[in-house]
């Protein structure tokens, strides 16, 4: 009975620390999205309003009235040719950027990642071990390193600061290949000798056996690549330099860098970066955890 | 199935030209790069490389300046307490919070889960710009809430000043870092063989006694990979020290990562930034391996 007592007492004590981490944890969200709303008086009070008294879009009209440029450009690669769309406020642009930053390198992952993962776990052919360990080994480096070198040679690709530079090295990153891998690992070798026997051809047995069997993989994946695509920041910093060619987060730091205390202002930023990628991972979300834990089973 | 049937050795021909042609258009984005860069890296490493004229060859020059430099060395040192304090406060911490909430009814258990991984979802740059407002010497609630409730005398400029910066770095760092972490222990914890654990509590194991016992064996793969993956993020940490500090008060925040940059992309030290960057790849390759070992021998 007393032990009975005593994890009682612990449940309900861990519980409760718990919570208060989390109200720590979402404290700063919340903070940059009341921030966002208040006036610059609230900002700068010597005692902070934990509720906004006053509701106000200042911030935001000031994040929108700032700098102007084309809603967008769409640098054809290997060329100087682009087509351009019409001025809009610069954060705009950011965000349109991000969003073809995110969407191009997610479909480009997806598909390159499923077709390599399925082959890599279904098809015996010489060289397949030593791929798979050159996969696991890049892996395990940090991204950043290749940062120098990869400067150099989106210069030359004449890619620098274009939005190309900042998306091929994310397609190129092994992860998306590693993890279709251990999902195709479980399409039966039997489906495969069927659809084979039936006159099915190699692609035409990737699309009808094996796609369908790692479609819960490349969902992970396709949610994954975007969320950490979008909130990749060292890239993009080094990648891309004109007002035009930045994403969302290179904006706000920009923001950051010209107003430093203008915290309204920045807070609106902040929340135009975050709140787009908030939704899509709370309705993708899911996916997205079983993207991480399939990742880690053979990690 | 060593057969010389011609048939079988077409069927093997025809494997070998599906299994390259599925991953071709992978290859060619994870050659191009990912291992084209990589093998660039060390070689310019032993290079004397800048925008302005041609490399000129300086053998192991780059390594050498390296480990006589100062603020390298001072940048390595502040690294090592990051990495120290976060990796095993984040697994402490992580596997702490999921044994609390894993068992949770639902959707209790999904809603602390997103929370804790919130974080990691709003992004680098937003995270890092609204710490710095409340780390703010003048606008910022830390200061505020410390002279409400009497610790603290007067504002203190927290990331301005040498004592607290690296410390209110490691703070935010770690917020950031717990999310994947929680997500993956929550998953391990659901599937620890539940039928060991009850034959244990019949023979009148503890709480406590099921946890050490049967549950952290099982556990133990996570737990590793997780060892790895902080290390890795930790020796990575970069926005957060470029936006915040700049390496500054007195390269007391000057982590690797963020020298790297400095001497890359500030001072245009290409060679002398690679070589920087090998010396990393080598530092958390040789921490991996010896994860890797610990784990194995427990």
């Amino acid at each position: 009975m007393k032990t009975l007592n005593r994890s009682l007492c612990y449940k309900i004590f861990s519980t409760a620390i718990v919570v208060l981490l989390a109200l720590a944890f979402a404290f700063p969200l919340y903070w940059i999205i009341t921030g966002s709303f208040k006036t610059g008086r609230a900002i700068n009070a010597a005692a902070p309003q934990w509720w906004p008294q006053e509701w106000v879009l200042d911030n935001y009209r000031t994040l929108f009235s700032r700098q102007k440029a084309p809603l967008w450009e769409l640098h054809i690669p290997f060329t100087n040719l682009a087509v351009t769309g019409p001025s809009l406020p610069a954060a705009l642009r950011w965000l349109t950027n991000t969003v073809f930053m995110a969407v191009t390198s997610m479909l480009l992952t997806c598909v390159t990642a499923a077709m390599a993962g399925y082959a890599l776990a279904k098809k015996r052919f010489a060289g397949r071990t030593l791929l798979f360990s050159l996969i696991v080994c890049a892996m395990a480096l940090p991204k950043q390193v290749i940062l120098i070198p990869l400067l150099r040679e989106m210069s030359a690709l004449n890619l620098y600061n274009t939005i190309w530079a900042v998306i091929l090295p994310i397609v190129g990153w092994p992860f998306g290949v590693f993890l279709i891998k251990q999902f195709a690992e479980g399409i039966p070798g039997e489906m495969m000798e069927a659809a084979r026997i039936d006159g099915a051809g190699e692609w035409k047995t990737f699309l009808s056996v094996a796609l369908p069997m790692i479609k819960p993989g490349i969902g992970a994946l396709a949610i994954f690549t975007f969320i950490s695509s979008w909130n990749d920041y060292f890239m993009q910093l080094i990648m891309l330099t004109s007002t035009g060619n930045l994403t969302i987060s290179l904006g706000i730091a920009k923001l950051q860098s010209e107003n430093s205390t203008d915290f309204g202002l920045i807070m609106a930023g902040a929340s135009l970066a975050a709140i787009p990628i908030i939704t899509v991972f709370l309705i993708f979300q899911k996916y997205f955890t079983k993207g991480i834990t399939m990742g880690a089973v053979k990690g | 199935m060593k057969s010389n049937h011609p048939m079988s050795r077409a069927l093997a021909r025809r494997e070998t030209i599906a299994g390259y042609a599925f991953l071709l258009p992978s290859l060619i984005f994870f050659l191009g790069f990912v291992i084209y860069p990589m093998a660039l890296c060390i070689v310019t490493s032993f290079f004397d490389s800048t925008m302005k004229r041609a490399d000129i060859f300086v053998g192991l020059g780059n390594y050498r300046e390296l480990f006589q430099d100062r603020n390298f060395l001072y940048a390595l040192k502040n690294t090592a307490v990051i990495v120290a304090v976060s990796v095993p406060f984040v697994c402490i911490f992580s596997l702490w919070v999921s044994s609390v909430i894993y068992n949770m009814r639902e959707p209790f258990c999904s809603i602390f889960r997103c929370i804790f991984y919130l974080p990691v979802v709003t992004g680098s740059v937003a995270v890092t710009v609204v710490w710095k407002w409340m780390f703010n010497n003048y606008y910022g609630i830390f200061n505020y809430a410390g002279k409400r409730l009497g610790l603290l005398e007067k504002n203190i400029n927290w990331l301005g000043d040498e004592r607290f910066a690296l410390g209110c770095i490691i703070l935010i760092l770690l917020t950031t870092s717990v999310g994947q972490p929680i997500v993956l222990y929550i998953s391990a914890l659901n599937n620890v063989d539940q039928s060991l654990v009850e034959a244990a509590e019949v023979d009148g194991a503890t709480k406590f006694q099921c946890f050490w016992k049967i549950k952290w064996s099982q556990i133990m793969p996570t737990t590793l990979y997780i060892l790895v993956i902080t290390t890795i993020n930790s020796f990575q940490c970069f926005a957060l020290i470029q936006l915040l500090t700049s390496g500054g008060p007195n390269h007391s925040t000057d982590t690797i990562m963020y020298y790297i940059y400095h001497n890359a992309f500030k001072l245009y030290r290409y060679g002398y930034g690679n070589a920087m960057g090998v010396v990393l790849a080598v530092i958390i390759a040789v921490l991996s391996a010896v994860q890797f070992k610990m784990a194995r021998s427990d």
